[in-house]
């Protein structure tokens, strides 16, 4: 399932999930929440969060995607890549409470572009942010609001969340290039 | 070109496939920003585009404009009937008075073939041509492959008729070179005087008459009679054009039964395209201008991506 020394196992992530689906439904039991992930990382948790709520609580849970090319903070010396994706949000956030889901936080860079996507689509009531793994390092005053694990990792290594159906594992690789 | 030296968008003529390729897959996501609420990406904030048209233009100037816009970059039109132009400044002069401000971005289109690369030396800014006389156009042709591209899947293979005034229109000429680069065969067909004679070397079928060139086509792009470039005697009269070289539902039932009728504009209904065509559900015409914004988003998006010189 990918090279790297394995931070935290598929179970552990798993649990992690679970407990954060029933979190996010205890915080507001009665509202309905968006799950919206970040492209590409946040995708498939978001995707399995919301079966997770639905299980939970009957109800089906709307899902969208944010694409943050366009909004990286970056953008106008980067190169563009074909690699950008749609956003996807095809229903309407104004005065909603929306979870925005991502893999690994980092510098809260990736967020804070997040944040302005989504705000282009509409004025949510609140947003919360969800992540896998936060491996510090932060650059911007942004922190989860659900969390499955922090991770120690010196400033030289890559930490990744990789997935295989539905098992997501964190894992710490040596810098690239 | 050396890594360091700015990039340009001139032309077609001699550019590499895979990046133009690659120009049109990110155009397909800045056709979704233009279709959301919020029609604004922050990608190009900070950054100046200049459109400098000296010659008249209304939905390629209004392209580029809102091409910016949706970008977040400041864009400054300014055309060539309101300006120092009329005073007797030469595009040099224009050129480096735009430049001593700083814009990142030079969008141009001139009468003269060559004017954009011209400019090129008086200014740090990255050239867009937006048509240059007789010479290229290549953000139309782009946007035309774009539109073949939705409209189609694909543009390998297909037949792609372009008919009219070949002679006088840098859109037959940036299409012949992009769509011939992205694995399209390319026919041409008009009045034998609006034919230049240098057409085959581009490796285009050329006809005399438009029945041939339509036979199985995928695509009939019809292109407009340029009035203002003619210079008289060209044609008999624009009745008899329309008679022997406009497109009817007669010679669009030559064509494949989904053959996308495309035209650049400005149309001259009832000349070269009959109007129950252009506004019939084989046209697309209108998808043509919605591709534009999205293409000129790339283009921009692409020359200010450059590391900006020291």
């Amino acid at each position: 399932m990918g090279d790297g020394d394995v931070l935290v196992a598929p179970a552990a992530v798993a649990t992690g999930l679970e407990r954060i689906a029933k979190e996010i439904i205890e915080r507001e039991p009665d509202e309905e929440v968006f799950l919206v992930g970040i492209r590409r990382g946040g995708v498939p948790v978001a995707q399995f969060l919301a079966r997770a709520i639905g299980r939970r609580t009957g109800r089906i849970v709307k899902l969208g995607s944010v694409d943050i090319t366009l909004y990286r903070d970056d953008a106008a010396t980067a190169l563009p890549s074909p690699q950008i994706g749609p956003s996807h949000v095809p229903f309407d956030i104004e005065g909603k409470r929306v979870v925005l889901v991502d893999d690994v936080l980092y510098t809260g860079r990736t967020i804070r572009a997040a944040l302005d996507a989504l705000l282009d689509f509409g004025r949510p009531r609140r947003i919360e942010l969800c992540v896998i793994a936060d491996r510090g390092g932060r650059e911007l005053p942004i922190q989860p609001d659900y969390l499955v694990a922090s991770t120690e990792v010196e400033a030289g290594q890559r930490v990744e969340v990789t997935v295989n159906d539905d098992d997501f594992q964190v894992v710490r690789t040596p810098k690239k290039g | 070109m050396s890594e360091s030296e700015r990039r340009h968008l001139l032309q077609i003529e001699g550019q590499k496939a895979e990046e133009l390729t690659q120009l049109l897959d990110v155009a397909e996501t800045f056709l979704q920003v233009s279709r959301r609420a919020v029609k604004k990406v922050p990608t190009l904030r900070g950054k100046t585009v200049i459109n400098m048209f000296f010659e008249a233009s209304t939905r390629t100037r209004t392209s580029f404009e809102l091409a910016g816009k949706r970008l977040s970059a400041d864009v400054i039109n300014f055309s060539g009937s309101t300006s120092s132009t009329k005073k007797g400044e030469t595009l040099r002069d224009t050129v480096a008075t735009m430049e001593a401000m700083h814009p990142d971005v030079l969008v141009i289109r001139h009468g003269a073939s060559g004017a954009p690369h011209h400019a090129t030396q008086y200014t740090r800014a990255a050239v867009v041509n937006a048509g240059d006389g007789m010479h290229e156009h290549p953000t139309q042709a782009l946007l035309d492959a774009f539109t073949i591209r939705q409209k189609k899947k694909k543009l390998e293979g297909l037949r792609v008729a372009i008919c009219g005034d070949i002679a006088h229109s840098r859109v037959a000429r940036s299409n012949a070179h992009l769509l011939r680069l992205l694995g399209a065969q390319v026919v041409m067909a008009g009045p034998g005087t609006l034919l230049p004679v240098e057409l085959e070397a581009l490796g285009v079928e050329v006809h005399e008459r438009v029945e041939p060139a339509l036979e199985g086509a995928d695509v009939a792009m019809m292109l407009r009679i340029q009035q203002e470039r003619l210079g008289g005697a060209l044609l008999p009269s624009t009745r008899e054009y329309s008679r022997q070289f406009g497109l009817n539902e007669e010679r669009l039932a030559l064509a494949k039964d989904d053959c996308l009728v495309m035209h650049p504009g400005p149309i001259n209904r009832g000349v070269e395209i009959h109007p129950d065509i252009a506004d019939g559900k084989r046209s697309a015409i209108l998808d043509q201008v919605e591709a534009g914004v999205a293409v000129r988003m790339a283009v921009l998006w692409q020359l200010c991506a450059e590391e900006p010189l020291p």
